[in-house]
């Protein structure tokens, strides 16, 4: 019998959901001044539920009765769908229920709840209720399908529900299905790949027609799956790690591993120069990258993307993005602590018009609402400070967004290694199995189009933080219980990829039948490759099982044997005993044939940018502050907890009124230590526009001027590349790619800073076709986002961005170029042309050196570093962090040349620049401190809440506002 | 002496457990964490402690309400053990979401003939908020309250409004001085000093013995001076404001 519960407002309480969806209705333009009522239920299914339980479920478990008022009856029963309260009778009621197989976590709360009353449960579902007066059907369905449901997990029902009991999943009767391979010409093989949604190439199809043929047999459906899996871009990152002939106007580079060759052998060099004084400890081979922290701890670090599921459902990609970084820590060496979090996001603008939206595209402002709340509800259950992050905007982002989800562990110095052993039980941890997930690896390698909804429906999810928190919790204990011998997360691939990747150099043996699975009737296939979330995999010795058993259980976490490392240099699978997989390890690791790609780059000609006349740039600077992309992101960085776990240093937010952008995070991980980690980030998609080389070096630049800002050493800086770029297999795209990874080699050789992870995703475009039938492609700009983490030895040192006090000298550090090429000056004027922020890697190295010595010895009051907006969006900054006024004199700013206007002087990105307050007493040894690198005192702070900036020429103002018009300028935009 | 030994009780989802028995340890006590599967396997447990703390987190996931699956399952299995401990003159805390679990499980004596007289809901702003506050303790009745006056302190939270149900409720609870905790205006801030619309401006309160006792702050969060939000523009400081109210707790029993 179905029940079900719903929990009414009481009639003294704000409706806040029904609030909402009006809201949102008005402002999308479908009604205005809509009555709406709201509600949230349970379904619970049960044989023998009497009406008093439920009364007393309700009453107990559900309802909070200050505030909510529960209805009950079983399914079918009009109270269920009458208009609660007076609102008129013509109400039409709308129920959202999650699709069957959708993970539902406060469902399976529930469940064990209510079992704890000792009555029998079958199964519950959550729904959300709205009864909607003064919409017609027109309205009700755009109301429906853009406001209240995403069609990728959610139904929309119209009335009663049509059903009177729960689905909970049919028996799976076993069927070994193979694929004929072996009659199909080229055709017949892509048509086979695409429609499998295997998205392997025809070289790659052949190389396995041509495997199965001299086996003499059909392929299995597991096994084809299993080797599109191994062999997908997402997976094995065939495409840079690949055979690529690049050429540029310096000639041309024949690379055998693109990756090894630029970026991993830039780090190689570095490690074997620092001999005995490497700190680095494990990199580009586990799941994160590993150098040491202190005497007894390492730290590791990582950072992904999850584009795709994040396009289709915000909200679950982002949530199960920031769950499966978090799982890379934990399936690094033998388990890091998660420690931080940082996250990235890239998106249109928020504005973008309704009906400027191509087909099968969301609402920026709603992808942006659901990525960040699917990052807060994650970090902040799990129980980890999401300290850093930073948001881009561009209209290329608009179908394919881009969600960027790091995470920092903590690791003890002989944790940081594992390896299976022959004969090691293979042991399933956390969440069940279920349909949740299918195809996401390969899926994730494919490029959006208008139909990717509907195609791959299955591949979004949403996560369980609490199930990811209890896995942590045993993991920890049974590590620090040398319970197992290697560890490793279920990410893209699920199984298919954690148990090939940790029996690469041994075999394998896996009883698909033994996984625990959420419902019945998966396949066997299904259970091979669902990415299913909150599942590790460890390779645990025979004689501890009992024990994880115990500590698991004694977690309420979920442990399962499915299978065993056997030396046999094969993956076998059984489902009942029957083999529906025999694959070498070779052949799946090893037999992909080589990507071979030719890349090509021509920098664009330099155009001269024509500065508009202006006698005054107040306004300009206002406009800049208020652009997105600077403009003040406490919306959200308020939604997340940043000091949890209780090591929080530098906050997100700093200054008086804790409203001003601090340039890094510092955290101390060790609650009785002094030693901190800071975590910064840099990225700059609009200079990949001009040179993918300077947008690199630009990017690595700032991502190192955050973290020596705040106080990090910059020879213990460590830096992780994304690079999130369109589709490579045009030669252009490719070629720009390459240049970045050749400059990100250049400059970490120079500044000493090695790059110890990272990750690509390609094929970032949208497709559509447009009202006049013609396809039309959307790429997004090239993007590399750069995260460095660095560390300070004493966070007392530790500086934060604001003004402190009045009476203060102000230092420029570096010099000022006219690089106002793609600045962000040129884009709030709609200038083209002009000459990209370069990089000087010599001087940027002694600057960054030469700083952070000052900053140590207590000499800068305030530092902060000039990026977007440059001089006058830094000044502007601290001001009115600091509630404290300043005055510059741009005639004393040091320039590269005489020829710098007072435009670029103001606005102007050059890099390895930096902002710094000095009281009078600390400048003799400040100046002494940075002696060789380009420094000028260029003004002083003051009592009078204002910022002044005096051009070259007489002196005349040339910016002049009070601190909270600036401050109100950079709070509106995104103040929501 | 002896060191008063303080049962740290988490859950699946519980997440402040290490900063929180820190602080203990830091204040001179001797803090051990349990998982509730062990108290409720063996309630005993219990009485070889002084202090019993909930901490901060997702217990279940803030699944159905916040606080509320934890709640229900001190009211189902260790009712008896939580009225003994109490009965011992021994002392409770709950923070955050272990004061939604506190006042969810009848421990802040907010139960009357009608039911729960009072309860902690949704945020006025509808979403999770996390900022410092000031707070200023009302009355002398609350043991970890003892010698202080104001506090800032951050809070972290979605469900985190105080309400009651009527406000014949709120002055019972008021005229008996358990409302001990209130969040206060901050000379110079342009943020509301109430940050979630709780009646009263309540952010904590303890029961009627002044012995248990819940708040939304985090205390645990203010022990090193380099945790508070304007460090770097304030005078150095040797200790962070949140250690009193552990240090009241170990002292008591000293």
């Amino acid at each position: 019998m179905l029940w079900e519960i719903d929990l009414h407002p009481r009639e003294d309480v704000v409706d806040r959901e029904a609030a909402g969806v009006r809201d949102d209705a008005a402002e999308l333009g479908i009604a205005d001044r809509l009555e709406i009522r709201s509600a949230r239920g349970f379904l619970i299914e049960s044989p023998s539920l009497q009406p008093a339980e439920v009364e007393k479920l309700a009453s107990d478990l559900f309802a909070d009765g200050i505030v909510e008022q529960p209805v009950c009856a079983a399914i079918g029963d009009p109270t269920l769908t009458a208009t609660p309260g007076s609102a008129a009778q013509s109400d039409q009621l709308l129920q959202v229920l999650l699709k069957p197989g959708v993970m539902d976590p406060v469902a399976q709360s529930a469940e064990a709840a209510a079992r704890d009353f000792g009555y029998p449960i079958d199964a519950i579902r959550t729904l959300r209720k709205y009864w909607i007066a003064g919409a017609d059907q027109q309205q009700l369905e755009a109301i429906g399908a853009r406001i209240l449901a995403n069609d990728a997990i959610e139904q929309v029902v119209f009335g009663p529900l049509p059903f009177d009991h729960l689905q909970l999943g049919s028996e799976y009767q076993f069927a070994l299905q193979t694929i004929e391979l072996e009659s199909l010409d080229d055709d017949g093989l892509m048509r086979l790949s695409r429609e499998g949604q295997l998205y392997l190439q025809l070289a790659e199809m052949q190389t396995i027609q041509k495997h199965f043929g001299q086996l003499g047999r059909k392929p299995t459906d597991v096994e084809l799956e299993t080797i599109a899996q191994t062999w997908s871009e997402h997976c094995s990152h065939k495409t840079l790690a690949g055979r690529i002939a690049y050429r540029d106007e310096n000639g041309e580079l024949q690379f055998e591993n693109m990756l090894k060759e630029t970026i991993f052998s830039a780090t190689e060099q570095l490690r074997a120069g620092w001999g005995d004084d490497d700190w680095c400890v494990s990199v580009f081979r586990d799941n994160a990258g590993i150098v040491r922290f202190d005497e007894t701890n390492n730290l590791a670090f990582k950072v992904e993307t999850h584009n795709h599921p994040s396009a289709l459902e915000p909200y679950g990609g982002a949530n199960t993005g920031v769950g499966g970084v978090i799982r890379d820590t934990i399936g690094t060496g033998m388990a890091a602590k998660p420690i931080c979090n940082t996250d990235v996001f890239c998106f249109a603008p928020p504005d973008t018009p309704v009906d400027a939206l191509p087909p099968g595209v969301l609402n920026p402002k709603q992808v942006m609402r659901g990525v960040v709340s699917g990052v807060r509800d994650y970090g902040n259950r799990m129980g980890i400070p999401t300290v850093n992050g930073a948001i881009y905007f561009d209209e290329r982002y608009l179908g394919n967004p881009l969600v960027y989800c790091g995470n920092v562990g903590l690791i003890p110095h002989d944790q940081s290694f594992k390896e299976a052993q022959p004969g090691d039980l293979i042991v399933s941890v956390g969440g069940r199995t279920g349909r949740d997930g299918i195809h996401g690896a390969t899926f994730s390698s494919a490029e959006l189009t208008s139909e990717s909804d509907s195609l791959s429906g299955g591949a979004v999810q949403i996560g369980n933080a609490i199930e990811e928190k209890k896995v942590l919790d045993a993991i920890l204990t049974m590590r620090d219980r040398g319970l197992y011998s290697a560890i490793t997360d279920c990410g893209a691939g699920g199984f298919s990829s954690a148990v090939g990747e940790m029996g690469e150099e041994i075999g394998a043996e896996v009883w698909l039948d033994r996984a625990p699975v959420k419902y019945d009737g998966l396949s066997y296939t299904e259970i091979w490759i669902s990415e299913a979330q909150e599942r590790m995999v460890l390779s645990v010795p025979e004689q501890h099982w009992d024990e994880v058993q115990k500590l698991c259980a004694d977690e309420s976490v979920e442990a399962t044997v499915i299978g065993k490392f056997e030396p046999t240099g094969r993956l076998v699978l059984k489902y009942d005993d029957q083999i529906v997989c025999d694959l070498s390890m070779d052949m799946l690791h090893n037999g992909r044939p080589p990507v071979i790609r030719e890349a090509n780059y021509t920098p664009a000609p330099t155009e001269p940018l024509n500065l508009p006349p202006r006698d005054n740039y107040t306004a300009d600077l206002k406009k800049i502050l208020g652009s997105y992309n600077v403009a003040s992101k406490q919306w959200i960085i308020r939604q997340y907890d940043h000091e949890v776990q209780g090591g929080s240093v530098i906050k997100p937010l700093v200054g008086v009124q804790s409203d001003g952008p601090s340039d890094a995070a510092v955290v101390r991980p060790v609650l009785d230590s002094r030693r901190g980690v800071v975590i910064s980030c840099g990225m700059n998609p609009r200079y990949g526009d001009f040179d993918t080389y300077h947008m690199a070096t630009s990017a690595i630049d700032e991502a190192m001027r955050n973290c020596v800002a705040v106080g990090a050493d910059p020879s213990r800086v460590a830096i992780l590349d994304n690079f999130c770029w369109g589709d490579c297999e045009k030669s252009e795209t490719l070629g720009s790619l390459v240049r970045a990874a050749i400059a990100c080699h250049d400059l970490s050789l120079v500044l000493e800073t090695p790059f110890i992870s990272g990750k690509d995703s390609l094929n970032n475009e949208f497709s559509y076709v447009d009202s006049d039938g013609d396809k039309q492609t959307i790429a997004i700009p090239a993007t590399l986002l750069i995260s460095a983490m660095g560390q300070v030895e004493d966070v007392s040192q530790c500086v934060t961005m604001d003004l402190k006090t009045s009476g203060n000298l102000l230092y420029l550090v570096g010099a000022t170029d006219d690089e106002l090429g793609g600045s962000h000056f040129a884009l709030v004027n709609d200038l083209k042309g002009g000459t990209v922020p370069q990089v000087d890697a010599e001087t940027a190295k002694t600057t960054f050196a030469k700083l952070h010595q000052a900053i140590k010895h207590g000499m800068v009051r305030s530092c902060h570093d000039l990026s977007e907006g440059g001089l006058a969006v830094a000044a502007a900054e601290m001001a009115f962090a600091g509630g404290v006024g300043a005055d510059i004199q741009l005639a004393k700013v040091s320039v590269g040349s005489d020829s710098v206007s007072d435009a670029a002087r103001l606005f102007s990105e050059s890099n390895t620049r930096f902002l710094c307050e000095v009281t009078a007493d600390s400048a003799a040894a400040f100046a002494e401190a940075l002696a060789g690198v380009p420094l000028a005192q260029v003004g002083q702070t003051h009592d009078d809440a204002r910022l002044r900036i005096h051009g070259t020429v007489a002196s005349e103002v040339l910016i002049d506002a009070g601190l909270e018009e600036l401050k109100a300028a950079w709070q509106q935009p995104l103040a929501w | 002496m002896a060191k008063p030994r303080i049962l740290i009780l988490r859950a699946p989802g519980t997440n402040c457990d290490v900063e929180t028995a820190y602080a203990f340890e830091h204040a001179g006590g001797e803090a051990t964490a349990l998982h509730l599967n062990r108290l409720l396997e063996s309630p005993q447990l219990a009485t070889e402690y002084q202090v019993l703390c909930v901490p901060g987190g997702f217990s279940f996931g803030d699944d159905v309400a916040a606080g509320r699956i934890f709640a229900n399952q001190i009211r189902h299995h260790l009712a008896d053990v939580m009225q003994e401990f109490r009965a011992a003159g021994k002392l409770v805390l709950g923070i955050c979401n272990g004061f939604q679990v506190l006042i969810k499980s009848g421990l802040l004596d907010t139960d009357d003939e009608q039911g729960a007289a009072a309860s902690l809901s949704w945020n006025d702003s509808g979403k999770y908020l996390a900022r410092w506050v000031r707070v200023s303790v009302s009355g002398d009745r609350c043991v970890f309250l003892s010698g202080c006056e104001a506090l800032q302190l951050p809070i972290a939270h979605a469900e985190g409004k105080f309400v009651v149900r009527d406000e014949t409720a709120f002055q019972k609870l008021e005229s008996d001085g358990q409302l001990v905790l209130r969040y206060s205006e901050q000379s110079g801030s342009t943020d509301d000093y109430n940050p979630n619309g709780s009646a009263g401006d309540v952010a904590g309160m303890c029961d009627s013995t002044g012995r248990v006792f819940g708040l939304m702050p985090h205390p645990e969060r203010y022990i090193d001076p380099t945790q508070h939000p304007q460090w770097t523009r304030l005078p150095q400081r040797d200790e962070g404001e949140g250690l009193q109210i552990f240090r009241n707790a170990v002292r008591y029993f000293s």
